[in-house]
């Protein structure tokens, strides 16, 4: 017995949790940084540690960065549009899969993934040598395409994880107790699929908001957030306006990802 | 209940049911239905791209006007043979190798502990606390390196508080590693790829562990085996499908990506940025389609070894 509880014991050993406490540190101490670089006086260097701190950099976003906010809001248009068209594609990829058994099931499943599998270069290139072909102006709905198409398989991973874990014998009661087709699903799989469907669409519209290959090759003049927050990197003024920017990004971006968890975690804990 | 229950004919079934009960007996049909509008986007908008890509690549470039001419040639991919363009090739890939084989030993003590000790509770959190990160602006997080590595940045200063700006310079020094600092070194890049995929190859390398029973283990110690014997013995071939699920990410997405080359990099080009800049600055869609197929064929080949090593069913 003494010798087992040398790696099996209930406690990890200290060399472990080092290193879980590195690998956590390591992801964190950039985005804390992020934000300390926000409130910095020092606006054309990045000097460590800040000469001084200040809000001011805040105050000149609110008010006289119009810039940002056109940005922004057309992020969000993007976003909310690109999610809407993954949530139903998505989620009819996923009832077919579940349903049935059928040929080109396994293609079916490689091309889902493919958008987000292959290089952001690969889609990104692609879309534009297409959307060249067939002589369509690049617009923002050429953006939404774009986003659509990367998105479907964050919806499509979400509401098949639920469905797997959902007891066939539920919508068999309903067929069997006289309900059609379309009142089993409005009734019984609607609800079961539901928080999955928010969740997929959670994550979906965060990866939406934070995309920026493809967006570029896929993007006429229009500049998303990412791409106004690319632009800015280059620019050696007002430097701590981009960190104001990014901590308004990660609290916009934190809220989704947060739900979503709490989403799956309920789902997941009722079963 | 008295037989004064007259016989009623049943009323006409509605719409609803009529059409309920016909797609039930036209199983074929209505999974026809289902996928009719996913299959025409991923299929038709998405295929139909990759084919345009790859249509694209052998356009020819008519040398005086620049212009994409309708002429059909090997042309693009004799260019991409020119040493430079080797060179950008060979970079991308030998960075997309380093990041993925450095994210390992990283993300496994973290991914370890989660499958093996964490509670529910704190596996939630650790959750959480690793796709933040992942999912809060990947942009905003390349641009923090920038910040950390920066001449007058943190990394800096803390060499000469602890005297070693001596070490840093010699650092600095090495060819194909330095630069003039850090923060325009490929030393930069890769560490700031490392960052913004780890969280892949975490979570990857997680769900790999957490199917591994825990009596297996148990088995390898009551047969004797040592800490180290187990590891190597039974639970890295287990956990390695993980490993090459989580290889797909940061593999893929280090070939694909050319933010992070820009932000942090020198004038060395890497597949993504030669995209970019073929693409817009000179308008040579063709030469730009044909370096694209290079990262597309790479992955091809990795996903298919990637499927033979079981990493899809680790997924």
């Amino acid at each position: 017995m003494r010798s087992k509880r040398k790696h099996l014991g209930d406690h990890a050993s200290w060399r472990l949790k080092a290193g879980a406490i590195f690998a956590l540190l390591f992801l964190h101490v950039p985005i804390i940084v992020i934000i300390l670089y926000a409130f910095t006086t020092d606006e054309r260097t990045f000097r460590f540690p800040p000469p001084g701190l200040t809000t001011k950099w805040f105050e000149t976003v609110i008010t006289s960065r119009p810039d940002f906010w056109t940005a922004l809001v057309l992020s969000l248009q993007v976003a909310a549009i690109a999610t809407g068209a993954a949530l139903i594609l998505g989620t009819l990829i996923s009832a077919a899969m579940y349903r049935a058994k059928f040929f080109g099931r396994d293609a079916i499943s490689l091309i889902v993934v493919l958008p987000l599998a292959l290089p952001g270069i690969v889609t990104g290139i692609a879309l534009r040598s297409a959307i060249g072909f067939a002589g369509i102006p690049f617009s923002f709905w050429t953006i939404v395409i774009g986003h659509a198409t990367f998105c479907i398989v964050v919806v499509y991973n979400n509401v098949i994880a639920r469905l797997r874990r959902t007891a066939r014998s539920q919508t068999e009661a309903s067929m069997d107790l006289g309900a059609t087709s379309f009142q089993t699903f409005r009734h019984i799989m609607l609800p079961t699929i539901a928080t999955a469907m928010l969740a997929g669409a959670l994550l979906a519209f965060a990866l939406s908001f934070d995309e920026i290959i493809v967006t570029t090759f896929t993007a006429g003049q229009q500049q998303t957030l990412p791409i106004w927050i690319f632009s800015q990197l280059a620019r050696s003024r007002q430097r701590p306006v981009t960190n104001v920017v990014a901590v308004f990004v990660i609290l916009l971006t934190s809220i989704p990802i947060m739900v979503a968890a709490r989403l799956t975690r309920e789902a997941s804990s009722e079963q | 209940m008295a037989a004064t229950t007259a016989y009623v004919p049943s009323p006409a079934p509605s719409f609803w049911r009529r059409a309920s009960t016909y797609f039930y007996r036209h199983p074929r049909l209505s999974l026809l239905m289902t996928l009719a509008l996913p299959m025409f986007w991923l299929v038709v908008i998405y295929l139909g791209s990759l084919l345009a890509l790859v249509a694209q690549s052998f356009y020819g470039v008519d040398s005086f006007t620049g212009q994409v001419t309708n002429q059909l040639t090997l042309d693009n991919y004799r260019l991409l043979l020119q040493p430079a363009n080797i060179d950008i090739i060979v970079r991308t890939v030998t960075m997309a190798a380093l990041v993925t084989v450095s994210a390992v030993p990283l993300a496994y003590p973290l991914a370890y502990y989660m499958a093996r000790y964490a509670s529910p509770r704190m596996k939630m959190i650790l959750y959480v606390l690793i796709l933040l990160p992942l999912w809060s602006s990947y942009l905003v997080r390349v641009y923090a390196w920038k910040l950390i590595l920066a001449q007058e940045g943190i990394v800096s200063w803390f060499a000469a508080q602890t005297g070693t700006s001596g070490l840093l310079d010699a650092f600095l020094q090495i060819p194909g590693v330095g630069g003039t600092s850090l923060a325009l070194s490929n030393f930069g890049i890769f560490i700031a790829f490392v960052y913004v995929w780890l969280p892949y190859m975490i979570i990857a390398i997680e769900a790999a562990l957490e199917r591994v029973p825990k009596s297996l283990l148990e088995a390898s110690g009551d047969l004797g085996a040592k800490p180290r014997t187990t590891f190597r013995q039974v639970i890295w071939p287990l956990a390695f499908p993980g490993v090459v699920a989580g290889s797909i990410f940061t593999f893929a997405l280090t070939l694909g990506d050319f933010v992070v080359p820009t932000v942090l990099g020198n004038s060395q080009y890497f597949i993504g940025q030669a995209v970019l800049t073929l693409q817009s600055t000179s308008g040579n869609m063709p030469l730009a389609a044909a370096l694209t197929v290079v990262p597309m064929l790479i992955m091809g080949v990795y996903l298919w070894f990637a499927k033979r090593l079981g990493a899809f069913d680790a997924l």
